[in-house]
């Protein structure tokens, strides 16, 4: 996968992860020119098609289009599916995500997605699994927190 | 879950990304930010040290503003500290600004990879994966400096825990990625291999994505994985959907595992061993049996999921190519599919069976479903599955049902998306030429091409159907009386009028006998075109009333009258008035004779491979057209042009020889010279020959526009390849190959062949030379089933010849930047000696495999032998010069042992292939062999004579040169002595 960019049907980029060295000029380019075509998409088209040379996978959830793109003998379905476990993952955590959740925890959103999928491919495609890294991570937030809460009590 | 009641909540970010929120405009935005960027500078920079709770919140923010979408130029050195925080969540918070952020500032670096340094060798499960997380996402090259060799040791030791693994495999494969030659696999590579056999299915998911990469890198080395995932797909292919736990994915048994599975598969050939082989065919016949039992779940995540492993399996099935069985099935399978409810199943399926069309199993198979695809074509409601379909058609288009794909893609144009009309009109025309067997067909399609989307159609399309009617006697009356009607409309296209005029212009006289479409009938309708054209067709126009005159000698005062006029002979576009000018002369002063050989009708142009074709590649990428129907079309152009045993040396000969004619052959192209769409540029070959050279050039100047090095669209192509490379290729060339001198040599007796090949590429040369202009074709093959990406090339003229004075003056177009697999892409190189010279240009190829830059120069083999003219002379002439050339330095000489055999046969050939005359009975003795011949430079002849005397006995030969310059005899000395 060479990106994936998360945006709202007004077009606000909500999550942006990019698997390749690109300039930030040309990340904007690129966010601004897909979110504008897949924006201009009707709801029963196909999810897939063809972008410069790469294949656009993308999915809308409530407010929020998912879009991936992948190399060209990449699969279209499985990328469809990662999608959908990347959504879940954010339901699970959240509890029934919605954008404000991924707006206001974008830090969070980050971290889910660096432990399902790194450098662009499946690392843990679990649900368990996933979820009891992030939620090991975020026990090491609140002892540390608590730690520091009794010292400045004293 | 709650996520607010999770660690500690930012509340000061929580506030700030409210009132981000609130804020009414874009100035409002901009203004609170602002605000915001102040006052965390001035914490930064205030004397109260911040604790990490504010230092994570303010890096924090900086983060949510830069992806927002405004610069941030500070807080990295924050950021950096918060990695050495002990603090798990400071930490996180700090290296997700850093991968976010990548900063190039080289002290910073060292602070960062000092960080991950320890945070690796922590021991620490979470800090190790942070750390590894953390390279992953900058994956920058001094990362890949600082960490490639540490990686492999942690992803293979035992005592690694799993979730570190998982991260260490995707980890290195993103190093690999960007700097393949700093990831070592050396010694680890089994170990790596064997991860696929891991108990854990998470760390056999993360490493196949390495597996598969460095595979298709090395295969070789990486080949013993084929019969580890055959036995790790044959387990997850056979196992309930419950043995796998949690990674049973809505009743599928670990589905991005299996298409991984099938994926890496597909980096090798069929497995040699039967019994591996064996149970890869089960585990194919099982994914297909699947497919036909019912759902276990109506969710559409049960069914893609289900259908993502299918779609693998048939893309394995297609690349191995030998099982007819497996594949008339998936082409069965794909068949259901073209009609289900779902978009996205009908879109892949289409895709899918556009690859099985080429194989020669299922060709037929693909064929039945002709309906299903053409209403796809008619009814899909989404252009890019129409896209799809049309593409499909054309895939499976072939004698027997041409007419029947050619009449409905035609009847689509006429409603058919713009962003897809030019690619459509291009495939219309090459299935038209390709599959026609009546040529009236062939003109009938083409003109309806031009009526109903004469806009669509490019140069190259009108350029062929011009060239084919010369070449095929048999349709030029047919073609003349099909333009002449199509003419009638009031109101019709550009493109038919220019197509009209050069026909008739050509051919006019085939239909004049009729009273209806009498010569002045003819004349008038042309003519009435005439104003509402632009210049070059004007200009075009101006050529065909010139072969009127010819023609029909009735009109010749009608048109005088015409050029005459000042609208004509006034006019403001130097082009059109010089060509009134001149006609107007040439037709008042030129005998009958003489302008009947002036204006003779065009010769037959020589065979070329379709330029519509070489654009519909431009236009899909190289991977849209395989090989073989590049191939095929070139046998079949040469049906259709009818004079395939014509080459272009016999064209250009009976140009030159017929002098005056062919300074109206030149006037005629000049039409398309002058045209100012960029397509002009296809003429732009021969601009690196000088206008010296006319004689020999002007009959190729119409060549030109059927060859195939047609111009890449500019800004498109640098969006691309700027977008697509991992890494600007700006690497210096390599050095030569040590080889290099080696595949040199083979090429100074002979002007074809394959000049280089390896794993992935192979590279053919095709050349021909003509006094001291050469033009070379490369021809860069893609051995690999993968893209080969950034694809580039550069010549170069190494140091002598670059620092004072330029020999060689070497010109080309940049190729396409990607190359599919199993592709091939062509390169045309204009070559023109200006001086002699003795180092051979070099030829540098980068591209992209699998991410890695592949760096390779190359010495192309251009000598100076191959600007020799052969001179026949006799004995007498020769021994003459030969005393002449009687200076020490003007000989070399050089007694060797012969390293091939000595055949008088191959020897003869040898020193023909050189370029120069081989003269008989010059030598007294009949064992010796002596060549004369000149080498052309722009500025100069030097006169070469050459004396070979075999030693049968010793298999030695003493070569002597007299040249009348001494660095030529020099160079040729060594050339020579390694070729015999």
């Amino acid at each position: 996968m060479q990106f994936m960019l998360l945006f709202s049907r007004q077009g606000k980029l909500r999550l942006q992860k990019w698997y390749v060295p690109l300039s930030d000029k040309e990340r904007k380019k690129i966010s601004r020119d897909l979110v504008q075509t897949i924006l201009a998409r009707k709801p029963k088209m196909c999810s897939f098609l063809e972008w410069r040379d790469l294949k656009i996978v993308y999915k809308r959830y409530a407010s929020l289009y998912f879009c991936c793109a992948v190399e060209d003998q990449d699969n279209e379905l499985i990328t469809l599916e990662i999608i959908h476990r990347y959504v879940e993952l954010l339901d699970k955590y959240f509890g029934s995500v919605c954008e404000l959740d991924i707006i206001f925890n974008f830090e969070k959103a980050y971290f889910i997605l660096d432990e399902f999928l790194l450098g662009g491919e499946a690392q843990e495609t679990s649900k368990k699994n996933v979820l009891k890294a992030i939620e090991q991570a975020d026990l090491l937030q609140e002892v540390s927190s608590f730690a520091v809460d009794r010292f400045s009590a004293h | 879950m709650p996520a607010v009641s999770k660690g500690d909540g930012m509340r000061g970010l929580a506030v700030f990304i409210s009132d981000i929120r609130n804020c009414k405009s874009k100035e409002a935005e901009i203004k609170r930010i602002n605000k915001e960027l102040a006052n965390i500078r001035s914490k930064f920079k205030g004397d109260k040290a911040l604790d990490g709770y504010s230092k994570k919140k303010y890096v924090c923010k900086l983060l949510f503003i830069f992806l927002l979408g405004h610069d941030i130029d500070f807080g990295h050195m924050e950021a950096v500290n918060l990695l050495s925080s002990n603090k798990y969540t400071e930490k996180q918070i700090g290296y997700l600004f850093i991968s976010v952020l990548v900063n190039s500032n080289s002290e910073l670096i060292r602070l960062i990879n000092n960080a991950i340094k320890n945070d690796l060798s922590s021991r620490n499960p979470t800090f190790m994966c942070l750390a590894l997380h953390c390279i992953a996402n900058v994956g920058s090259r001094e990362m890949a400096e600082a960490f490639a060799s540490e990686i492999p040791r942690i992803l293979v030791a035992g005592d690694t825990m799993d979730s570190v693994k998982q991260s260490a495999a995707l980890c290195l494969l993103r190093l690999y990625k960007t700097s393949p030659d700093l990831v070592l696999m050396g010694e680890w590579t089994s170990r790596v291999v064997h991860l696929l056999n891991d108990q854990h299915m998470g760390v056999v998911t993360a490493a196949i994505s390495l597996i598969t990469c460095l595979s298709q890198k090395n295969p070789d080395e990486f080949k013993t994985c084929v019969s580890l995932a055959v036995s790790r797909l044959s387990r997850i292919v056979s196992s309930a959907s419950t043995d796998l736990q949690d990674y049973t994915y809505y009743f599928v048994p670990a589905p991005w595992l299996s298409c991984k599975l099938l994926r890496l598969l597909q980096c090798y050939p069929p497995p040699e061993d039967g019994a591996v082989k064996g149970r890869l065919v089960e585990c194919l016949e099982t994914i297909l049996n699947k497919a036909q039992e019912p759902p276990k779940s109506k969710k559409v995540q049960h069914s893609n999921a289900k259908n993502a492993i299918l779609f693998e399996a048939i893309s394995l099935i297609i690349h191995y190519d030998s099982e007819p069985n497996l594949l008339v099935r998936a082409c069965n399978q794909l068949g259901q599919f073209l009609q289900h409810r779902e978009t996205n199943l009908r879109y892949l399926a289409l895709e899918s069976m556009c690859t099985l069309a080429s194989s020669e199993f299922s060709h037929e198979a693909v064929k039945t479903h002709i309906e299903t695809v053409i209403n796809a074509l008619k009814t899909e409601r989404d252009v890019s599955v129409r896209q799809r379909a049309a593409d499909l058609l054309y895939a499976m288009c072939d004698r027997s049902n041409a007419k029947q794909i050619v009449a409905e893609m035609l009847s689509y144009l006429e409603t058919a998306d713009y962003s897809i009309r030019e690619e459509m009109v291009l495939k219309v025309a090459i299935l038209a030429e390709k599959y026609a067997v009546d040529y009236s067909w062939y003109v009938d399609t083409i003109l309806n091409l031009i009526r109903i989307a004469g806009d669509y159609v490019s140069e190259e399309v009108w350029y062929r159907v011009i060239q084919i009617v010369i070449n095929r006697d048999d349709v030029q009356g047919y073609a003349a009386k099909t333009v002449f009607e199509a003419l009638q409309a009031p109101a019709c296209h550009e493109n038919m009028v220019k197509v009209g005029g050069y026909i008739l212009g050509e051919f006019g006289n085939l239909i004049a006998g009729d009273p209806r479409s009498s010569p002045l009938v003819q004349f008038n309708l042309l003519h009435s075109k005439f104003h509402l054209c632009s210049v070059p067709t004007r200009a075009l126009l101006l050529s065909a009333y010139i072969k009127f005159i010819n023609l029909f000698p009735e009109t010749k005062a009608t048109i005088q009258e015409v050029l005459r006029c000042d609208s004509q002979i006034r006019n403001s576009d130097v082009e059109l008035q010089q060509r009134a000018v001149e006609y107007l002369k040439l037709s008042s002063i030129a005998s009958t004779d003489v302008l009947a050989t002036v204006l003779e009708e065009m010769p037959p142009f020589p065979e070329r491979e379709s330029s519509i074709l070489a654009k519909l590649k431009k236009k899909k990428g190289p991977g849209a057209v395989s090989v073989t129907e590049l191939e095929d079309s070139k046998r079949e152009g040469g049906e259709l042009n009818g004079g395939g045993d014509r080459g272009p040396d016999t064209s250009a000969m009976s140009a030159s020889n017929a002098v005056s004619r062919h300074s109206v052959t030149s006037n005629l192209s000049y039409v398309f010279q002058s045209t100012p769409s960029p397509s002009a540029d296809l003429l732009g070959i021969r601009s690196s020959a000088p206008a010296g050279t006319a004689p020999a050039s002007a009959g190729n100047l119409l060549v030109d526009v059927f060859s195939e090095a047609g111009p890449a669209a500019p800004s498109a192509a640098v969006n691309d390849d700027g977008f697509l490379s991992s890494a600007p290729p700006s690497e210096d060339p390599a050095p030569p190959l040590s080889e290099a001198d080696e595949l040199l040599n083979k090429f100074v007796c002979k002007n074809n062949g394959v000049l280089f090949e390896n794993q992935l590429l192979q590279i053919g040369i095709k050349s021909e030379y003509r006094q001291n202009l050469g033009r070379m074709y490369l021809f860069y093959g893609n051995k690999t089933s993968v893209q080969f990406a950034s694809f580039t090339t550069s010549v170069s003229c190494p140091g002598e010849l670059q620092s004072h004075i330029l020999s060689l003056n070497v010109q080309t177009k940049q190729v396409e930047p990607l190359v599919e697999g199993g592709a091939q892409i062509q390169q045309v190189l204009n070559i023109e000696c200006l001086t002699d010279f003795s180092d051979a240009p070099l030829l540098n190829i980068k591209f992209r495999y699998g991410g890695a830059l592949q760096n390779l120069t190359l010495k192309l083999p251009v000598t100076i032998n191959k600007f020799f003219q052969p001179t026949e002379m006799s004995s007498h002439d020769f021994f003459q010069r030969w005393k002449q050339l009687s200076q020490p330095q003007q000989e070399a000489q050089k007694i060797f042992k012969a390293n091939h055999s000595m055949d008088t046969e191959v020897l003869k050939a040898k020193l023909l292939g050189l370029g120069t005359a081989l003269l008989d009975n010059v030598d007294p003795n009949p064992e010796n062999y002596v060549c004369a011949g000149v080498i052309q430079t722009k500025g100069q002849q030097v006169g070469c004579l050459l004396r070979l005397e075999p030693n049968a006995q010793a298999q030695m030969y003493r070569l002597t040169l007299r040249c009348s310059k001494d660095s030529v005899s020099r160079r040729l000395c060594e050339l020579l002595a390694e070729q015999f």
